[in-house]
């Protein structure tokens, strides 16, 4: 479904992917692990161009949508993203958080989006809230909105940045929740995440990316039980204690 | 005592120059100065924050340093903008006014009067700040929203005009507030033109009676009132956007 070809990107003089080739397969689930700074997150980024690479491909379900010619909107809207921040919209309560790509992107009636909004919102037990401002909802509950926001759009891909990773702790679980349902409908996901646990338990195949790139992959038995590369060992020793 | 007398009297004799005559045109010039400064600021600032890069394609080789990478990076609206931003900023408004007064006829054949051309010098200078209010106000919103928006498949104007303006416009409507209360006592410069606003109506009064502490504190005390009144207005708005 996509697949990346020697993806290279700078910031500046600091080169944060050096050559990553992966590949995403329909209905695959990938976590994303490794360090901070070793360019998980940007490489998640690259993938619906929100950076460009600085070399490299993209291609998103048979288009090279790093390509300049590409309306990238357009590919956006098939895949859907979940930010570390959540980053819902505050001036918007938590229906029309959802309701707002549907009707303006996809130009759907504001009576078809409601309902496809409210049922969305009702998975995530957040349909009693759908009238609040999307600024009175708890960590937890913004970010299960970002989710349902993203899905409103029907998209074939979800990415995940760090969802968890700004939550207190209490609020994790019903996050991890929403996304262990999601996955398990057969949505493609890649999950770049810092929640061992949850890495094992619901992927496929498990990336470990350090220094721009891909040190080691394989599926969560072979990576957490197995690692084979030197760094590899040393990331998990350090967040599995 | 002797000064308070003569206040009432001003007052009594020349409430009309003051109030329906110097206090209506300062109002009338700021108010033109302020909205045509809201209208071009809003334009420069979309200018300056434009990603226009015309000769972008010349980058073939895709430099990093050097010449080719600058020109293929060079933003010419975006630098008009600035440089008009920063000129206006640097020189006096008095200069301003002078220029559109006494410079600008020269140039541009229209008969118009003083009125006018003061508006336009005004609204020309208030524009340079309303714009950069603009743009502070737009840069503030945080971008993730940005990154959200798009990410969903909304396009740059989409998201400026559904999830960006009306979370910036929290930020700017306060500090254009404060503009036109800058405004109002800039205005006071217009005075050098008679064109009949506060600070001539001292002028016009002072030619009669010869008097000058009194009318002064008369016209500093409307300025006073006007400016004391709109920055309460301000503060309320300001309040109520926090409560919610």
């Amino acid at each position: 479904m996509i697949q990346t070809i020697d993806l290279y990107k700078s910031f500046g003089d600091l080169q944060v992917l050096k050559g990553i080739n992966e590949h995403v397969a329909p209905q695959e689930v990938i976590s994303i692990i490794g360090p901070s700074g070793g360019g998980k997150s940007t490489f998640l980024r690259c993938l619906n161009m929100l950076e460009t690479p600085d070399s490299g491909s993209i291609i998103f379900q048979g288009t090279d949508i790093t390509s300049e010619k590409v309306d990238i909107d357009l590919h956006r809207q098939k895949m859907g993203m979940v930010f570390q921040h959540f980053n819902v919209f505050p001036h918007l309560s938590v229906l029309e958080n959802v309701t707002l790509a549907p009707t303006i992107v996809k130009k759907k009636s504001k009576a078809e989006a409601n309902e496809q909004a409210m049922e969305l919102l009702n998975r995530v037990g957040l349909a009693e809230k759908a009238n609040e401002s999307a600024t009175s909802l708890s960590g937890g509950q913004k970010q299960r909105l970002a989710i349902v926001r993203a899905l409103a759009m029907e998209p074939d891909v979800m990415l995940f940045d760090e969802p968890t990773s700004a939550l207190d702790p209490e609020m994790v679980g019903e996050v991890l929740e929403v996304i262990k349902g999601l996955v398990k409908t057969g949505m493609t996901s890649v999950i770049v995440t810092h929640e061992m646990g949850f890495a094992k338990e619901v992927s496929d195949r498990v990336v470990f990316i350090d220094g721009g790139i891909v040190a080691e992959e394989g599926t969560p038995d072979d990576i957490f039980n197995h690692p084979q590369n030197p760094r590899t060992k040393d990331f998990l020793s350090k967040v599995l204690y | 005592m002797e000064m308070l007398e003569n206040i009432i009297e001003l007052i009594r004799d020349y409430w009309q120059v003051f109030i329906l005559e110097g206090l209506r045109y300062t109002l009338i010039l700021s108010a033109i100065a302020v909205f045509f400064g809201v209208i071009f600021g809003a334009f420069i600032a979309l200018g300056r924050m434009s990603n226009i890069k015309p000769f972008k394609k010349l980058n073939k080789k895709k430099a990093k340093k050097g010449f080719i990478h600058w020109l293929s990076e060079f933003n010419p609206v975006s630098w008009i903008c600035s440089v008009y931003i920063e000129v206006i900023r640097g020189t006096p408004l008095l200069l301003q006014l002078y220029l559109f007064v006494f410079g600008l006829p020269k140039i541009i054949p229209i008969s118009a009067s003083n009125f006018f051309w003061v508006s336009v010098a005004l609204a020309c200078n208030s524009a340079a700040y309303v714009s950069e209010l603009f743009r502070s106000g737009i840069q503030a919103v945080d971008k993730g929203q940005t990154e959200a928006a798009r990410s969903l498949g909304m396009n740059k104007a989409q998201t400026m005009m559904k999830v960006i303006m009306p979370q910036a416009i929290k930020n700017i409507l306060p500090a254009v507030g404060n503009e036109f209360i800058a405004i109002t006592k800039e205005t006071s410069m217009a005075s050098t033109f008679f064109i009949g606003d506060l600070m001539t109506s001292y002028l016009k009064v002072n030619g009669q009676t010869y008097l000058a502490l009194e009318i002064l504190i008369i016209v500093g005390a409307i300025y006073l009132a006007v400016t004391f009144v709109l920055s309460k207005l301000v503060l309320a708005y300001e309040r109520r956007l926090n409560s919610k």
